[in-house]
């Protein structure tokens, strides 16, 4: 029982250990700080705010009525609060941001474990295939995918997710080598584990520091896509988001009539949870990684 | 004793003509065994034509420097060698040629068949992984036991190595070297083979670990009836572990014999100098003057014509770079691989039947 207190006392040391480490990166601390706060916003907002704020149709507020009394953030085209809007928007944002990273890093590491395993020509032909993938334009192939499939908003996370992963690939890849080379495989090998096994128990555990470093730098650039592909309009257009927010502001001419306020807000928000994400990702980075730890 | 029944872990099934075999009496038979490496362009050959017999129960010693294909042989007998490898040869494991079977029976023989300990237990244990889990994962891989059982079993294997049972929820890093080492004796033992290779298991260990861990392994083999085949550079850890020595030297087997004959007084001159470089307990004489052997071994790319070993050797003579000298009968139960043990009337053309020399004075 002694035994068992004494190893949950180390882990708790070792937790604290890294926690300590995070906490004294100050961009770490603050990116947290602002996604814990949109997280918390978003997943709030349905206590603070009813569908009919959000309605086009039913929202009570005048058109393009500038920040004010009752509408911090000023109104769009149909009345709505902006303020409601954007604290909207991050549900979508943050949804598809985490399901999108999700898959693209789920696709990257399973590409990566088996190219890194095999190696020989299997190997090369996945990383070729990586390559070629890499090589595209990320844009452009989203828009191809988002613009073929039905507007939704599962569509747009398949098509920020088998985009976005050549990275992780070759990431995993890179990792899985390293620890391929390791004397442990080797024993896996000789007491008979096939490939599977030595792929899902030895260098699945020992790449995920890594995939999970890749995977909070990933949810920006999934939220930046998102927000990108929504703008083009080709988002679903039944729900709110910000990119589809700065699409219907520039559509009703928010630019030349200096709405300010119907555009600035999302794209601030856009801005803050990217950078808030890579903050956190490279801190996340640098505690799990005893090395850049050192040096920073 | 039947090897089937010896090893009920053995997933895949026996080869139908196995029955029709006549028992192995030998647990491990290697005949012809060479391997070498495709780099840039070339072949190198690492191993040149090993052969050797293992009788159920008996313990071998492998020494030689680093670079003589020890760890090579040792990879090869479990085909476990990289892709660049190319192996040629028979390794027969109780009369089955590892080296001709098919993939499954492959994965099936390799630990339950013959296990290794490996140099460095260290590194050979995953690091973000319960000591318990890694010992299980040979149970569980080979079929057989239920979550449940495999625990139980590991319990009893932590003991058998002198560990005690809480250890197994313990991670690697919190293991000191002697019981990571145990710990991958435990793992060694799991599925109970009838061959253990141990290659350089005490490096890296401090002497008296050392000492612990031979004494453990030889009880461990010694009670079970598993035969051994111990890798190390150090001849006196394999005199006094082994009953008989195999001496490598560039890819070949150039002495062997019982151990403490080859150890006490080797017939090739570089058997001479190994068991040399390590100073013997009451001899002041060897402790004041401990002798080495300078020079490294050769490029296996480019080795010297004749005898291999001539460019070192101390007793070197004028025949040796004309004869490359094979295993020879060297008295009672042993063979040396030097000019100097070979008969006069035989030394400027091979023997006949020069692979298969270590069998002729077997018996």
């Amino acid at each position: 029982m002694s035994r068992a207190a004494l190893a949950w006392t180390r882990r708790r040391r070792a937790l604290a250990g890294y926690a300590r480490a995070f906490a004294g990166n100050r961009g770490g601390m603050a990116g947290l700080a602002v996604l814990a706060l949109i997280g918390l916003a978003a997943l709030a907002a349905p206590l603070f705010i009813d569908a009919d704020a959000l309605s086009l149709t039913e929202a009570e507020g005048g058109r393009f009525q500038p920040p004010g009394p009752g509408y911090p953030l000023g109104t769009d085209a149909f009345g709505r609060s902006v303020l409601d809007l954007v604290v909207w928007g991050a549900r979508i944002s943050l949804t598809v941001g985490f399901l999108a990273a999700f898959v693209s890093v789920a696709l990257g590491t399973l590409i990566g474990v088996v190219a890194g395993h095999f190696g020989g020509w299997p190997g090369n032909v996945l990383m070729r295939v990586t390559d070629w993938f890499a090589v595209l334009p990320a844009l452009v192939m989203a828009v191809a995918l988002a613009a073929v499939m039905t507007r939704s908003t599962l569509t747009i996370i398949i098509a920020i997710g088998v985009t976005a992963w050549p990275t992780t690939a070759r990431v995993v890849r890179a990792q899985t080598l390293a620890v391929e080379a390791r004397p442990f495989i080797e024993r896996a090998r000789a007491l008979g584990g096939g490939h599977a096994h030595v792929m899902l128990r030895h260098v699945l555990p020992n790449v995920l520091p890594v995939v999970l470093a890749q995977t909070t730098l990933l949810v920006a650039e999934a939220i930046l896509m998102e927000a990108t592909l929504a703008f083009l309009g080709l988002g679903d257009p039944g729900t709110v988001s910000w990119g589809g927010i700065i699409q219907e502001a520039r559509t009703a001419g928010a630019i030349s009539s200096g709405i300010w306020w119907y555009m600035i807000p999302p794209g601030v928000a856009i801005a803050a949870v990217a950078l808030s994400f890579t903050m956190c990702g490279r801190a996340l980075e640098g505690v799990l990684n005893p090395r850049l730890r050192e040096r920073r | 004793m039947n090897p089937t029944e010896h090893r009920p872990d053995t997933p895949a099934p026996e080869p139908a003509d196995a029955a029709d075999r006549p028992g192995p009496d030998r647990c491990l038979e290697v005949d012809g065994l060479s391997v070498s490496y495709r780099a840039g362009g070339g072949e190198i050959p690492a191993v040149r034509g090993v052969s050797f017999d293992l009788e159920p129960g008996s313990k071998l010693g492998v020494a030689g420097e680093s670079g003589c294909g020890k760890s090579t042989v040792a990879l090869a007998l479990l085909r476990l060698l990289p892709r660049s490898a190319r192996i040629s040869g028979r390794v027969l494991l109780d009369g089955e040629d590892v080296l001709d079977m098919r993939w499954g029976r492959l994965r099936a023989v390799r630990w339950a068949g013959a296990s290794i300990v490996f140099q460095g237990a260290m590194h050979s244990l995953n690091p973000v992984q319960r000591v318990g889990d890694q010992i299980a994962e040979p149970l569980l891989v080979h079929g057989g036991a239920a979550p449940a059982q495999a625990r139980s079993q590991v319990v009893e294997l932590l003991e058998q190595v002198g560990l005690p049972a809480w250890r197994e929820r313990s991670y690697p890093h919190e293991l000191s070297g002697g019981q990571r080492q145990r710990a991958m004796i435990a793992m060694a033992l799991a599925c109970r083979p009838r061959l253990i290779i141990a290659d350089e298991p005490t490096t890296a260990l401090d002497v008296m670990i050392q000492a612990q861990i031979l004494r453990l392994i030889d009880e461990l083999v010694t009670g079970r009836d598993i035969s051994m085949l111990m890798i190390s550079h150090d001849l006196s850890v394999l005199a006094e572990t082994c009953d008989r020595l195999a001496v490598m030297y560039a890819g070949r087997i150039v002495e062997e014999g019982p151990a403490d004959e080859v150890f006490a007084a080797a017939r090739h001159p570089y058997g001479a100098a190994l068991s040399a470089a390590f100073p013997r307990v009451g001899d002041p004489a060897s402790r004041r003057a401990p002798r080495g052997l300078p020079g490294d071994p050769p490029d296996p790319a480019e080795l010297p014509s004749g005898c291999s070993f001539r460019p070192r050797c101390p007793e070197v003579q004028e025949r040796c770079s004309e004869v490359d000298p094979v295993l020879w009968p060297a008295g009672p139960g042993r063979t040396a691989a030097c000019v100097q043990v070979l008969p006069p009337e035989q030394d400027t053309r091979p023997p006949p039947g020069r692979d298969r020399a270590s069998e002729t004075t077997g018996e």
